[in-house]
């Protein structure tokens, strides 16, 4: 044994012992890294020392998150501009994208609700587009895509998956005229399907007012009473919503009432709609009544009263 | 004593920015040429106070880098005993340098220590090094001037402090 120099050891010289030492730190590191890549001891050590190496990555990306701030801060105005631009033709886009789909989706659940109507009617219908609209104070009309060549003739009646619409006036090749149900030209034989008090509704020019005039004051009308088609005239199919009362009040000679009522139909909103193929039983006006009595001849001026008809005549009053 | 003390806290301190610094992300472009800021802040103190820098210290400094780096435990340890091994060695003569050869000296240092980086991953079976990282020794030797002169300022100073105080 050496004389104790400075203050290391004396067993090896210094160079050695710090070479031994540097190899045993060398193997220490090995035989760690050896375990950890085994066992995966790093991980553990971390896990249990996660609540303070946390708040250490934290103040560390402090200094990046300053800059990255700093950097949104004074960014560019002009690559901002461009962005914003970018990011709004985006939305432009995606929102047309969007329209259409919700358009599609409504068309959708249109054509599926007068399906619905078709097969629940279990009658032969055609389906038509509209093509064009002329609603005005005077006429209202619709021109559709089918016309005589596709079978469509005049007096057929259109329909909406929500009532009726109005019928066919005139046909073209490969288009037709439909008269709405709200062209003041055009009547159509209802019954409050409540009651079953029979009347005709009459268009107004407004699209969401029918007339129906000429009730007796006494009559069991209420506002939401339904009206359906009566099917007498011939024209319309029996059963077929019109519209719901919306008010009642005297007409103008105070003799009678006058039912407003909302037209079933979405005259405004639909674009395709039904026209029926099959005609209701051709039963027209009823035919006059039979002369019973003393002969005509006999009493010339009875003879007027006793033709008038039990119903008005129904169908488009053009 | 204060003067110890002081020193003392400078180069915890100094050890402990130069771990955060390690850990502060960069933009991805020029993370790999990040130097290793442990091994400059180690190079300085086992230059300037030998008594205070061991093997056994770079070793421990090593381990909770790689604590904190979550790369192979013993790593880094490895590489920063090795390291401040040679620094100890070759003390007396890299102490008397010039800056620029001492610069070089320090790239040289911090290119083992990256070849002994890449050793070390190619036995653990992990995916070699980018190529923009062999260029990190050379940062780490570009910056080096800055960080001994920074670091010997404070020195300095807390040594005059501390020598006016006791």
């Amino acid at each position: 044994m050496a004389l104790p120099q400075k203050e290391s050891t004396p067993i090896f010289s210094d160079a050695t012992a710090g070479t031994l030492r540097l190899i045993a730190y060398l193997a220490l590191a090995a035989v760690l890294m050896v375990l950890d890549h085994r066992n995966g001891w790093l991980h553990r050590a971390r896990y249990a020392t996660a609540a303070a190496i946390v708040p250490i990555y934290k103040i560390a990306a402090a200094p990046a998150d300053w800059v990255h701030q700093a950097g949104t801060a004074f960014a560019q105005r002009s690559k901002l501009i461009d962005e914003n631009r970018q990011l709004r033709e985006a939305l432009l886009l995606a929102e047309a994208r969007l329209n259409r789909m919700h358009a599609v989706t409504r068309q959708n659940a249109r054509l599926k609700q007068l399906l619905d109507t078709q097969q629940l009617l279990g009658m032969h219908a055609q389906l038509a587009r509209l093509i064009d609209v002329q609603l005005g104070p005077t006429r209202d009309r619709v021109m559709l895509n089918v016309g005589a060549d596709e079978g469509v003739h005049v007096g057929q009646t259109v329909i909406d998956s929500h009532g009726v619409m109005g019928q066919i006036i005139e046909t073209l090749p490969h288009a037709s005229v439909a008269m709405l149900v709200i062209d003041p030209d055009h009547a159509v034989p209802v019954t409050i399907a409540r009651t079953g008090l029979r009347g005709i509704a009459h268009g107004t020019g407004d699209t969401a007012q029918l007339v129906v005039p000429n009730l007796p004051l006494s009559s069991d009308v209420k506002v939401g009473d339904q009206l359906v088609t009566s099917g007498l005239g011939g024209r319309f199919p029996a059963g077929f919503p019109v519209g719901t009362v919306a008010q009642l009040k005297r007409d103008a000679s105070g003799m009678f009432m006058e039912a407003l009522a909302k037209p079933a139909a979405e005259l405004e909103r639909s674009g395709e709609v039904l026209l029926l193929r099959d005609q209701p039983d051709p039963i027209g006006p009823p035919a006059p009544a039979p002369e019973v009595g003393p002969p005509a001849s006999l009493a010339p001026t009875a003879r007027a009263r006793s033709q008038g008809q039990p119903a008005e005549p129904a169908g488009a009053v053009r | 004593m204060n003067r110890v003390r002081a020193q003392g806290w400078a180069f915890w301190i100094g050890i402990a920015l130069a771990l955060l610094l390690m850990l502060m992300p960069l933009p991805a472009l020029i993370q790999p040429l990040k130097p290793y800021w442990p091994a400059l802040v180690l190079i300085y103190w086992s230059l300037e106070a030998t008594d205070r820098v061991s093997v056994g210290l770079a070793f421990g400094v090593g381990l909770a880098a790689d604590l904190l780096n979550g790369a192979l435990l013993g790593d880094q340890a490895l590489r920063l005993a090795v390291l401040v091994f040679i620094v100890l060695r070759f003390r007396s003569r890299l102490r008397f340098f010039p800056m620029w050869q001492q610069a070089l000296a320090v790239w040289l240092l911090l290119l083992n220590n990256h070849v002994l980086q890449a050793l070390i991953r190619a036995f653990a079976g992990d995916a070699p090094m980018p190529a923009l990282s062999w260029l990190a020794p050379a940062v780490g030797a570009a910056v080096w001037p800055f960080v001994f002169l920074l670091l010997d300022d404070v020195n300095t100073r807390l040594r005059g402090k501390g020598a006016k105080a006791t």
